[in-house]
């Protein structure tokens, strides 16, 4: 199992979408696509904003289908960034389907 | 603010510079993701906010500013300025560019034909410039304006976006009416116009009343659903219907 650190890459305000794309790119998909499991910690993470929980999940979801968030956990996320995450995780199941 | 600073122009009139400190953010020029990055570091402290409105005024501020640094096209990025007013103890947030508008942008994936239509499409959740696809691209859900008119529209503030030759505005909900959120822009209480003279690239302001700033939790909730419902009925629309004969 490999752990990422939301803080260690973001900061306590997790709003920087490049830094996201860095981490799916070269911290979840390569695992989740070894047969890793992944745990995403917002451990000292205040906030995070729907673009970078978009930028850091949507595709990993879209890639490996709703499928994956049963090998993706989210550690110590506080109640709004749960909600977030909540957001992202229902619209992206709901639009999973052809362009 | 630093208008003629800004603008490079010469201004020899004296004048007392206040100190910025808890009182505004001079006119900032933002060009990148990592500028962004920084500039919201340093705002909260300059604005002496408690963490609760800390976040929400950072939300705002980081999602209008990376919509100028993805989309705008814009040579000189985004200006973005703020001041406090003591009296509504509210937050004031202006930030603009000179980039290709909303029109352009958002036509590269949904058909818009003038400049308010761009910008009615550009405030409903999951409508991206980048992709016509559900679920927006890796990078962009097409959620940042809609999130950011919500929260406005929760705490019964001012929201104002103008691009183009169009201009849209949120107006503030009466204490004691039930703030509810709407997909469609058109149906919050609004004005608009068409037909003004033309910006070319986009201006966004938003004032934030902080004694009234709901818990961002709460207007999550609020936010989730809306959305969750915006989504299916677009799903629905584009399911094949049953042929009767």
């Amino acid at each position: 199992m490999k752990t990422i650190s939301i803080f260690d890459r973001a900061g306590a305000f997790a709003e920087n979408k490049d830094t996201a794309k860095d981490i799916r790119v070269n911290g979840i998909l390569p695992a989740l696509n070894a047969g890793e499991d992944i745990v995403l910690d917002f451990e000292k993470v205040d906030a995070a904003t729907q673009s970078f929980i978009h930028a850091l999940i949507s595709d990993v979801i879209r890639k490996l289908g709703s499928a994956a968030l049963d090998r993706m956990s989210f550690k110590s996320c506080d109640p709004t960034i749960k909600k977030i995450i909540g957001i992202v995780v229902d619209y992206m199941q709901e639009g999973l389907g052809p362009e | 603010m630093g208008l003629f600073r800004t603008l490079k122009i010469p201004f020899d009139t004296p004048f007392v510079e206040h100190e910025p400190a808890g009182r505004f953010i001079p006119i900032t020029q933002i060009r990148n993701s990592d500028e962004l990055s920084s500039f919201i570091t340093d705002m909260v402290p300059l604005l002496h906010l408690e963490p609760e409105q800390a976040r929400t005024i950072g939300y705002i501020v980081s999602e209008l500013a990376r919509n100028v640094i993805e989309h705008a096209e814009s040579e000189h990025g985004a200006f973005l300025c703020a001041q406090y007013y003591k009296k509504s103890n509210s937050i004031r947030i202006g930030i603009a560019d000179t980039g290709v508008g909303i029109k352009a942008t958002i036509t590269r994936s949904h058909p818009a034909r003038t400049d308010l239509e761009a910008i009615r499409l550009a405030l409903r959740p999951g409508i991206t410039g980048t992709t016509s696809r559900e679920g927006g691209t890796e990078q962009n859900a097409g959620a940042g304006l809609f999130f950011i008119k919500s929260i406005a529209s929760i705490n019964r503030d001012f929201f104002v976006i103008y691009s183009g030759g169009a201009l849209y505005k949120l107006l503030k909900k009466p204490a004691g009416s039930s703030p509810r959120l709407h997909a469609d822009p058109f149906l919050d209480r609004h004005s608009r116009e068409e037909d003004l003279p033309a910006w070319r690239g986009t201006v966004v302001g938003a004032d934030i009343t902080l004694d009234r700033t709901a818990e961002f939790s709460a207007l999550l909730d609020a936010i989730a659903s809306t959305y969750k419902a915006a989504v299916r009925e677009r799903v629905k629309a584009r399911h094949k219907r049953p042929r009767f004969i």
